[in-house]
């Protein structure tokens, strides 16, 4: 399998600044915004961008992390239950802007899914999406309201978001099939 | 996953693991204001119970009802049962009506497999009998682990009636599976002559066992199922057998008090006794419930 690098720790860093700064200005600040992370790797990059707003705004933002295993749409289609994450959404999100965090968007399909779980927790103000990467092929009318960056792909490709927290490295690699 | 649960021997160390970590995240959801994930919609469960039970009915009921899962109660009483129709007439019938998964509570044991015979869904064995009661053990072996962080290594004792109990098998192959040490305690008459190849010490002496515990496991004397006289009388039993105030006091420091419940009060569990912090009853319905979401879960979600 051949792997192209096309994020590195400096871009993915910078990339998470921006977004950070992007969603205060849309925002007007971190007031009422919280965060909420789909593991996995969505939280890592959720706790990144709240200790970015910390050192902007000075402000701590709720930080949640919600696993979406339950919500899927292929339960039942799958040879075996997929792994699970832990949920922790600790605070009330009724009234609050949700900002979702996720690694990669490709279809659309876990969005749907992690939406109907935070409405199982309340009812939000309005829901945005931040994301790592943008790889198109949406399944669903659903698109991104913060991006890292847009990377044109082929449906048979595999992108895959490092992080340090999890993989020991900060990169996004392009895997061509097998 | 298994497709169907009959005994904890099906089960490997690394199933149950899994069935227990996924137990945690249903935990969670237990304790959202919304308790209910959509994982099983438009599946449907069927609670086929021929014995009389409320919290394992209950807890089934509400596990397939947190998944989102179609419930289907049918007891012996008040349907085609009472009017003579045979399990396996039974089990064509639900089959032919789609459910996707039966659980059952039957007093023979080997019903459930029986059962596995003639319906394609799941098949989720609730109590049959006196040979097995798997997801008890599961719900058992997730409180202790996550009292006391581990299994291995524990020493668990399943004191009474352990004869015509199928929690004591279950537990005794789910303790031995996960590396803990149990020993058995009762009277001569309610140690089931087989104990030794479960993988259990026997003692009869209880008084010997307490000191060394980490788990003290009562078990209900089930006057239903003795159908000959096991003890002198309930105040001997109670005496001999019981776990009373004084006995507690010879359990180690933070050793835990269970019982599957429904509890005799004054029988084999002091009143005073069951009402103490390190006995985890009421924990143990309330993970039921986490457990059998796992399960039903884990098995019902393989494609």
């Amino acid at each position: 399998m051949t792997a192209t690098r096309l994020m590195e720790e400096a871009e993915i860093r910078r990339a998470v600044t921006r977004i950070a700064h992007e969603m205060l200005e849309r925002n007007k600040g971190s007031e009422g915004v919280v965060l909420v992370g789909i593991a996995a790797r969505g939280d890592d990059l959720a706790r990144r961008l709240a200790a970015e707003i910390e050192r902007i705004e000075g402000t701590d933002v709720p930080l949640g992390v919600l696993d979406i295993t339950f919500y899927r749409d292929d339960i039942g289609l799958r040879s075996e239950a997929p792994e699970l994450h832990e949920t922790r959404v600790g605070f009330d999100i009724t009234g609050k802007v949700v900002v979702l965090v996720d690694d990669v968007l490709y279809t659309g399909r876990t969005i749907r899914a992690a939406m109907d779980a935070l409405v199982d927790f309340g009812r939000p103000t309005a829901i945005q999406l931040a994301v790592l990467v943008d790889r198109g092929h949406r399944e669903l009318p659903i698109r991104a309201d913060y991006v890292g960056k847009n990377v044109p792909t082929r449906k048979d490709e595999i992108v895959r978001v490092t992080l340090t927290e999890v993989d020991g490295e900060d990169a996004v690699l392009v895997e061509e099939p097998a | 996953m298994i497709k169907h649960l009959l005994s904890m021997n099906q089960l490997s160390a690394e199933d149950v693991a899994r069935i227990l970590d996924t137990a945690n995240s249903f935990r969670e959801v237990g304790t959202r204001v919304i308790k209910k994930v959509p994982a099983l919609r438009g599946r449907s469960v069927v609670n086929l119970f021929y014995e009389n039970s409320t919290r394992t009915r209950i807890s089934f009921e509400l596990a397939a009802k947190r998944l989102s899962a179609d419930v289907i109660n049918f007891s012996s009483t008040g349907t085609s049962v009472a009017k003579g129709e045979s399990l396996k007439d039974t089990a064509l019938t639900l089959q032919a009506m789609g459910a996707d998964a039966i659980v059952i509570r039957h007093p023979s044991s080997g019903a459930p497999y029986a059962l596995t015979r003639w319906v394609t869904g799941n098949v989720v064995n609730a109590g049959d009998g006196t040979h097995e009661h798997p997801t008890q053990a599961l719900l058992d072996l997730y409180t202790v682990r996550e009292h006391l962080g581990h299994i291995d290594g524990l020493r668990v004792a399943i004191i009474g009636d352990v004869l015509h109990s199928r929690v004591a098998r279950s537990l005794t192959f789910g303790l031995s599976m996960m590396g803990a040490e149990t020993t058995l305690v009762g009277p001569p008459t309610l140690i089931p002559p087989d104990a030794p190849v479960w993988g259990a010490e026997v003692s009869y002496q209880m008084d010997e066992v307490l000191p060394k515990l980490d788990v003290c496991y009562m078990l209900r004397v089930q006057n239903e199922r003795q159908q000959k006289q096991f003890f002198p009388s309930v105040r001997e039993y109670a005496r001999l057998y019981g776990l009373s105030r004084e006995r507690v006091a010879a359990l180690p420091e933070g050793a835990m008090i269970m019982h599957p419940g429904p509890m005799n009060r004054g029988v084999e569990i002091a009143s005073e006794v069951a009402d103490l912090p390190q006995a985890v009853m009421e924990e143990q319905v309330t993970n039921g419930i986490a457990i059998r979401m796992s399960l039903l879960y884990l098995m019902m979600s393989d494609a």
